[in-house]
């Protein structure tokens, strides 16, 4: 029985096909949602997709947290369905408060595309279970807005709870607080980060394989529920 | 008719690398007496139907879910004559 | 109220127009000459309405009509190479061309110029750019999947050039990022002659299925005329007039200061992206009979446009459009330039679907008029007529001039001040070579890159295959069969202005080298023809041997033309910029999987150079950077060679031969070596052959010549076939090591000139 993903799609979403690339690759069946229909049709786990939805407008995400299908995003998974958000789709997250703090302009004020050298910091998650502790991964990160910012006491908590999934390793592309480049919340269902590991599943077209860990472990995380 | 201003900053301790950037803009044209500058935005919202105590509290309703991200920003509502 | 409706009389309406022969009208603060304006009232037979003057004006002016340069365009339409025929699917004339590359796919790619509104307002002058090029694309039928941005700016250190180029830069990331199209390739130059006189040029590429191709032709009297996209505001009224025919003026010592300035088209990325998606839905159930973008001239461009194109008439209402100022005029509706915009026919048993799927995206839809019988485009505000004239006098009838054009003097005085060695002083000895190689690597034409590509996005639509700093840009268009197109562009002023007919064709050798290197055929040009003023007599007999040049030498390589822009204007008072043709030229590949990248393969790996280097410095960076010197005679081009050479690299490419190939150009062989060394991660032992001076092995700017990696068994079955083809082949060293070693002259770690290469537009541009 082929798990089945579903990937929103919001106005100005643009790396939505490649994720789905990313799940059919990984051997799911990646399924399309529309931001304006709340009904997740029944899949197994979501994605929030890369892009620009709403144009960025107001505050990336602002805007898109308040659809429908969000609605029914956010009530499933405080259920425990597992929920990755990238880049667009962590500061949708955020937004939507399924995660902590918040993402604001890059320190340099400038969009980055680069091929990015991180540390997997937990495993403990539905989307790194299939990676160790320490492992350290090149995946791309594109933005102008990815510096995560948190309170002290925030930032503290995520460290001692173990709920920072990835860091920024070498260069800090975007002054986030802590290198931090992805989190989890307290139950490891919902995982927001900013590097896009649906453009590291294939040599040929990405910056290599990196990320195809984030796709495989879903699956494991599905098959063992 | 009505018309409510609302202003919306970064909180001071979050970065603010646009404002940094035009305090230092403006230190290349000359105006070194500038110690500090924080960037933010203003909403001109106008509202249908009379001036009311209520659309303060309207105003400040938007404000707080959409206008003004409550984890790394604050608010100020301002009603216009 | 606007300066057109000076007659006092109230709305200018047709009848009006007719009875009030005499109102003298403004038509040359309009642009218009008066004997186009005396043209226009014998076409009419009476006076124009000020709304026909404002259409007349706009569609008249250079950069719609093209006045001053058709004569010469023609050439690409009339010299088409027989193996161009079956490719061609759609060739000029149309919003872009089209070609077939096989497996029942069409690619369409066009290269556009925003040049002066870059200067204006750089931010939104290249996204506004980025956004008018794609909707080109997107007009066409195609799904836009890349774009390359060829840019050119005065001096780096400039204090303008720094107001310029990083908002240039953020504007085209800022558009092409949010549309989510991956940039893949460009150039980036600075030369004296660009300072106040920027050049942005854009080239989109899109992909469709052969019988998805639309066209801008109207149809069908009864179908109506759609209008959706953005709604109209004042952007950019009279800018395509004003901006096309005039030039800054200087105001005493300080930069360059527009002598008017003119209202900037404002972008809006968000909505383009949503104008993609709608318009792919809408062309996957076939619900157009024609469609065209609105771009310079807005409303007038594409209403005179679809109708004179489809042969018909048409009715228009512009109470209709959808206004987001509601003070315009009707001539500002007719003339307005508001962005992300698109006119479409459809029939109107399927505009019931058509609303639906632009009410999904959210795009604003709005009939403003219907196709009708006969040939008159007639448009009414509020019920009164104020345009009745033939659509095609307006879009495709417009003035033809035969500028005089003659080569000045000084031609002959700048082409005798050969940069030999009793002119210009050449380095001797390992020291000074190794200097001028580390000066090179660390001037602004030949430094990395990377500061300006990494803030565009290369990965979104997962199809990019190679990107800057690639000799090329490619990406995959079917991921079964891995099918795939390569595009690259290179333009040199220098080169253009020493020789525009060998220019021209150094520049499109250059361009189909690049293609060809990657392992890609090259199928089909594109160009943007940046110049001076058409009245300049000078500047016109360049315009003329570039046209010549570009024509003889697609006929010769058997790539047609397909479309291009001209850019006329490009000079500071009356001092033109080195005349700049900007070649794009696409290929295809049946499996991106075979294609050579541009760096060293593994340690031990043979390096070979195809080509023939002989003294050749006339407009090369060496001459520029160490001499400041432009004099002589360009390299040589020879294009039957450069027709085997890209054969020899496609066979290599499809054989698996070879581990990185890449074109040598400005800066020469050390530059190609340098950043072959950057790419590979990894040094080289280099052997300069004898018999040949170190120094103009090194810098020379020969054309026909690729650096070859491969390993020992390809290197030899390359050699074999460079041989046979009779290319010039030597055999220059080995890869390995940690530094580019030249023997027994010097050597230079890898990582230093990393450091050297990459440190530069940082440290210029923050």
């Amino acid at each position: 029985m082929t798990s089945r993903i579903g990937v929103i799609r919001f106005p100005g979403s643009l790396d939505d096909r490649d994720a789905a690339r990313a799940i059919r690759l990984s051997g799911a069946e990646p399924v399309s949602l529309w931001h304006g229909d709340p009904s997740l049709r029944d899949v197994d786990a979501v994605i929030l997709p890369g892009g620009f939805s709403y144009g960025d407008y107001l505050r990336c995400g602002a805007i898109s947290r308040f659809s429908p299908v969000m609605e029914s995003v956010v009530t499933a998974a405080e259920s425990g369905l597992p929920v990755l958000g990238i880049c667009n789709g962590f500061q949708i997250l955020c937004e939507s408060h399924l995660l902590p703090g918040a993402l604001t302009r890059n320190g340099s004020l400038h969009f980055v595309c680069r091929d990015q050298a991180l540390r997997i910091e937990s495993n403990r998650t539905s989307w790194t279970l299939d990676y160790s502790a320490g492992d350290e991964i090149t995946i791309p990160v594109k933005n102008g807005e990815g510096c995560f910012v948190a309170d002290e006491a925030t930032l503290d908590e995520l460290e001692a709870a173990g709920r920072v999934v990835l860091r920024y390793l070498g260069t800090n592309p975007n002054a986030s607080r802590r290198d931090i480049a992805g989190i989890a919340n307290a139950r490891g269902n919902v995982v927001g980060l900013m590097p896009h590991p649906e453009h590291a599943v294939d040599a040929l077209t990405g910056s290599g394989t990196d990320g195809a860990g984030f796709f495989t472990s879903i699956l494991k995380a599905l098959v063992d529920a | 008719m009505a018309r409510v201003v609302v202003d919306v900053m970064l909180k001071p301790e979050i970065l603010d690398p646009q404002g940094q950037a035009v305090h230092d803009a403006l230190h290349r044209l000359g105006f070194d007496d500038v110690t500090a500058v924080r960037q933010g935005k203003r909403f001109e919202i106008d509202l249908a139907g009379p001036d009311t105590e209520g659309q303060r509290d309207r105003a400040e309703e938007m404000a707080a879910t959409l206008l003004a991200n409550l984890v790394i920003e604050e608010y100020s509502v301002r009603v216009e004559g | 109220m606007s300066l057109l409706n000076e007659s006092g009389l109230g709305l200018d309406t047709v009848v009006r127009a007719a009875a009030t022969p005499d109102v003298p009208q403004p038509y040359a603060e309009l642009g218009l000459t008066a004997d186009e304006y005396q043209r226009i009232r014998t076409i009419l037979d009476r006076r124009p309405t000020s709304c026909e003057l404002a259409m007349y004006s706009v569609m008249w002016s250079e950069h719609c009509s093209y006045k001053s340069s058709k004569v010469h365009l023609r050439k690409f339409g009339e010299l088409v190479p027989a193996e161009a025929r079956d490719v061609l699917l759609v060739g000029m004339g149309e919003n872009a061309g089209v070609v077939d590359v096989g497996q029942g796919y069409a690619v369409t790619f066009k290269i556009e110029s925003h040049n002066h509104p870059s200067f204006v307002e750089p931010y939104q002058g290249a996204a506004t750019g980025v956004g008018g090029i794609v909707r080109d694309i997107l007009t066409m039928g195609a799904r836009p999947i890349a774009i390359l941005d060829p840019l050119r700016f005065g001096p780096a250190d400039a204090p303008d050039t720094r107001r310029v180029l990083p908002a240039v830069v953020a504007g085209i990331g800022g558009y092409g990022n949010c549309l989510g199209l991956p940039t893949i390739g460009g150039e980036l130059v600075f030369d004296p002659t660009y300072l106040g006189n920027p050049l942005v040029n854009a080239l989109c590429v899109g992909v469709m299925r052969h019988e998805d191709i639309k066209l801008a032709h109207a149809s069908g009297p009864g179908n109506l005329v759609v209008l959706f996209g953005a709604k109209t505001g004042g952007d950019g009224i009279g800018g395509v007039s004003v901006l096309a025919s005039e030039t800054f003026a200087t105001a005493g010592d300080g930069p360059a200061r527009p002598s008017k300035r003119p209202s900037v088209q404002v972008g809006d990325p968000f909505t383009e992206k949503l104008l993609i998606e709608c318009c792919l839905e809408i062309f996957a159930e076939n619900l157009v009979v024609g469609i065209q973008d609105l771009g310079g001239a807005g409303l007038s461009c594409a209403t005179s446009e679809l109708a004179s194109a489809g042969g018909c008439g048409m009715r228009i209402e512009l109470d209709a459009v959808p206004l987001r100022d509601q003070t315009l005029s009707p001539e500002e509706i007719l003339m307005s330039e508001s962005q992300e915009r698109m006119c479409a026919v459809v029939e109107p048993a399927k505009i019931a679907r058509f609303d639906e799927i632009c009410a999904k995206w959210g795009v604003t839809t709005t009939v403003i008029g219907s196709v009708t019988e006969g040939d008159r485009l007639l448009v009414s505000w509020r019920g009164e007529r104020v345009v009745d004239v033939p659509p095609r006098t307006v879009a495709h009838e417009g003035p033809v001039y035969e500028r005089s054009f003659l080569r000045p003097a000084a031609q002959d005085v700048l082409a005798g001040d050969d940069p030999g060695p009793r002119r210009l002083r050449r380095p001797t000895g390992p020291e000074e070579l190794k200097a001028t190689l580390l000066r090179m690597v660390g001037s602004p034409n030949l430094a990395g890159k990377g500061w300006v590509t990494d803030q565009y996005d290369r990965y979104v639509q997962g199809g990019t295959v190679l990107a800057q700093p690639q000799d090329a840009g490619m990406v995959r268009i079917d991921e079964r069969t891995g099918l795939g197109v390569a595009v690259a562009t290179d333009g040199n002023g220098r080169f253009c202005r020493l020789d525009p007919y060998v220019g021209v064709q150094l520049a499109l050798a250059e361009a189909y080298r690049n293609v060809a290197t990657t392992g890609a055929r090259p199928l089909a040009v594109t160009n943007c023809l940046n110049f001076g003023s058409p009245e300049d007599p000078a500047v016109m007999w360049q315009f003329a041997e570039t046209t010549r040049g570009l024509a003889d030498g697609c006929m010769a390589l058997g790539v047609p033309v397909t479309g291009g822009n001209v850019s006329f204007y490009n000079q500071t008072g009356d001092v033109a910029i080195l005349p700049t043709p900007v070649i794009g030229v696409l290929g295809v590949i049946d499996d991106v999987r075979r294609r050579t990248p541009a760096g060293f393969g593994g340690p031990g790996e043979t390096i070979v150079l195809l080509g023939a280097t002989s003294d050749e410095f006339g407009g090369s960076e060496w001459a520029h950077v160490v001499h400041g010197h432009l004099g002589g005679s360009p390299p040589s081009v020879d294009l039957a060679y450069e027709r085997r050479l890209a054969n020899v690299l496609a066979s290599a490419a499809r054989d698996g031969l070879v581990s990185g190939a890449h074109d040598l150009s400005e800066g020469g062989l050390a530059q190609g070596l340098v950043e072959m060394a950057l790419l590979g991660r990894i040094g080289a032992n280099i052997e300069i052959p004898s018999g040949l001076d170190p120094f103009v092995a090194l810098f020379s700017e020969s054309s026909g010549r690729v650096l070859v990696s491969a390993p020992a068994d390809g290197a030899a079955a390359l050699v074999a076939r460079a041989e046979a083809a009779g290319l010039p082949v030597t055999r220059l060293g080995v890869v390995g090591g940690q530094s580019i070693a030249f023997a027994e002259l010097f050597e230079l770690s890898v990582d230093e000139l990393r450091e050297v290469s990459e440190g530069v537009l940082p440290s210029l541009f923050g």
